[in-house]
């Protein structure tokens, strides 16, 4: 049924494309409330192409459209651990990024990923990291280690006062990198590891939710939470004490980047808009739209004051060794992780 | 008067039209994928069939690669059971009385009352397990009306407990237990009861031996209404019940989600189908002819 409908979704943008495609367009799919309309208009200005938006709200969206073959797109923001499964299948273009003229301007930490090696499908757009936050007001000594061990063996203080994701993955991957091991392993004895430190977290924690966290914090219900960066900022703008913490064992990253799709109309102007957008100026306006953080060198001159001051938002200096990329995880891999996760809560 | 009868026989198609293409069809074709091999990056291979789904809901495989039972998922379901079971009992308890001070007002007043109990209706579902959060979490106006009256002290913790899922899952589904019982209850003849009264029944007894199993009917659509939607309940075992213990629903979706394995989530569903189905099944046959039984007496 959903193969049936995104055939019908693909052939009615087709059709659509079909009418519009001309030298001078653009057609890009990216996620909802993710780029400001005033970036893509000055984009028009600029270069005299004229950009179309459609947006989707889920990875697995995006592919099931492309993998339905549906054309007519030539930019779109796949996340990370994204890339090597769509590239597997043959779903992006090689735009050889790299070679883009403001490609200088990336962030050493985000070229040459594992997941694109060379940056022969990709260029980073915005990103983010999963740490925890603390309410610095309410912790003995009024502060914590920088490590993921106030999180998974909170203090006495902190019994039924510590919230983690309601995610598995979110879950799994802190464990493994507080316990030092691959997040990716197959290994039911590494599995058995992180189980292990799971059930005995567990009856420490308030609960596992991902939903509201702000609020969760603000209204003072818990005084730690497993939590994106950009939402420790906003519960920063609600509660100043709370701090986010980015564990020394290591933490994820995860972010969008640009990729082209196999076949796509108007690939020069694609590879256009993707040098465009790693501009300072213009990236920073999306960071400043969208809340999270870009990976070009000098953008922080134009980013919000109350986004650049906050060590949550701007990676601080000599952290870049903590970031782990997300990955795409053998299958095996991600059936011992579900089973950990299920027997967790059985 | 024959050309009649064959020409409604007509009306019907549109509505079997419509349960094959968004019914069954899509059983079938879940039960399909139920016992395909996964795909590699979600989905599932077309044209590869194993039962490894099946095998995967009662054993795993140990180190060794030996099959040991793996009573994990027999777990969840077990508690989803019991949930759905606790909550039934509870919109009944609730739902019954309701049903019969609707059903004994005047008529005019009845539609206001059905209309007034249709209104939760109107809001989304996710939007009234919210309220509840903003009502049951510390320092929320349950937990704080009550400090502020002085009836409690301390945190009361109300939030994230089983006892959040259920009031949220009563809430949510008592509307589909008041409005059957309400449906049989008003057709009620009340003569019957006059009659047995003036044979002699008190009020209790006339209630249990005349009321009780001309509502059956009614009461046992509500249980059945209620039950089944609340073995895969979702959003309420998800946001009150803070997720610490996992839920049939939270469980399929999960497979469907990271956990990528299509197949397995089919097979998950499928098992809750079979079970429900067999558990109707044996309510059928143990007590379906009951309430018609009693009418003809």
């Amino acid at each position: 049924m959903r193969t049936l409908k995104a055939a019908l979704l693909g052939g009615a943008l087709l059709l659509a494309a079909g009418q519009a495609r001309a030298e001078g367009d653009l057609f890009l799919y990216n996620w909802s409330n993710y780029i400001p309309p005033e970036l893509l208009a000055r984009f028009e200005k600029e270069s005299g192409i004229k950009v179309t938006l459609d947006v989707y709200d889920s990875n697995e969206t995006m592919v099931a459209k492309l993998q339905a073959g549906a054309g007519g797109y030539d930019v779109v923001l796949p996340s990370t651990y994204m890339i090597k499964p769509m590239v597997a299948q043959g779903l992006l273009e090689e735009i050889d990024a790299a070679s883009l003229p403001n490609f200088k301007n990336v962030k050493e930490t985000f070229r040459k990923q594992p997941f694109d090696p060379d940056n022969a499908y990709t260029a980073p757009y915005l990103w983010g990291t999963t740490g925890y936050s603390y309410d610095s007001a309410r912790v003995p000594g009024g502060s914590l280690p920088e490590s993921w061990a106030p999180f998974f063996e909170p203090p006495p203080e902190l019994d039924k006062q510590v919230a983690a994701m309601n995610d598995e993955v979110e879950v799994w991957n802190a464990a493994a990198y507080y316990l030092g091991i691959d997040k990716c392993t197959a290994d039911k004895a590494e599995a058995q590891k992180i189980l292990d430190l799971l059930e005995a977290q567990k009856p420490h924690l308030a609960m596992y939710q991902s939903d509201g966290t702000i609020d969760r914090m603000a209204a003072k219900e818990v005084i730690m939470h497993q939590q994106w960066n950009g939402a420790a900022h906003r519960t920063k703008e609600k509660l100043p004490s709370v701090v986010y913490v980015y564990p020394k064992e290591g933490l994820t990253l995860w972010g969008d980047n640009f990729a082209v799709p196999k076949g796509a109309p108007h690939l020069e102007n694609a590879k256009t808009f993707i040098n465009w957008m790693m501009d300072p100026k213009n990236i920073a306006e999306a960071s400043n739209f969208a809340g999270y953080n870009n990976a070009i060198e000098g953008s922080e001159d134009f980013l919000d004051p109350a986004f650049k001051d906050d060590p949550a938002m701007s990676l601080p200096e000599g952290y870049e060794d903590r970031l782990r990329p997300t990955e795409d995880c053998s299958n095996e891999s991600r059936e011992l992780r579900n089973r950990v996760w299920t027997r967790l809560k059985s | 008067m024959r050309g009649w009868t064959r020409g409604r026989g007509l009306l019907v198609l549109p509505a079997v039209l419509v349960l094959l293409a968004f019914t069954v069809l899509p059983l079938c074709i879940m039960a399909y994928v139920s016992v395909l091999e996964r795909g590699t990056y979600g989905g599932v291979e077309w044209g590869r069939h194993t039962l490894d789904a099946y095998v995967a809901f009662l054993f795993e495989r140990d180190l060794d690669d030996s099959l040991v039972l793996n009573p994990d998922y027999l777990k969840i379901f077990a508690r989803s059971f019991g949930l759905a079971a606790f909550t039934t009992a509870l919109c009944l308890t609730i739902g019954l009385p309701t049903a019969l001070y609707m059903a004994t007002r005047a008529p005019k007043r009845r539609n206001l009352l059905v209309f007034l109990v249709t209104i939760p209706f109107w809001t989304n579902l996710l939007v009234r397990t919210y309220a509840w959060i903003l009502l049951l979490r510390n320092n929320g106006l349950i937990d704080k009306g009550l400090h502020d009256l002085g009836l409690a002290s301390g945190p009361l913790d109300l939030l994230y407990t089983p006892f959040a899922i259920m009031i949220g899952l009563t809430y949510t589904f008592l509307p589909f237990m008041v409005l059957p019982v309400y449906a049989s209850l008003e057709k009620l003849d009340w003569r019957l009861v006059e009659a047995a009264m003036d044979l002699g029944a008190t009020r209790v007894t006339a209630f249990r031996r005349v009321v009780l199993p001309l509502s059956l009917p009614g009461v046992v659509a509500g249980m059945v209404l209620v039950f089944v939607p609340c073995l895969g309940a979702y959003v309420a075992p998800e946001l009150l019940g803070g997720a610490k213990v996992l839920m049939i629903g939270n469980l399929i979706q999960s497979q469907f989600g990271a956990a990528r394995n299509w197949p397995f989530g089919a097979a998950l569903a499928f098992a809750l189908l079979a079970i429900v189905l067999l558990a109707m099944a044996f309510y059928a046959l143990r007590f379906g002819a009951a309430p018609g039984e009693e009418k003809g007496r």
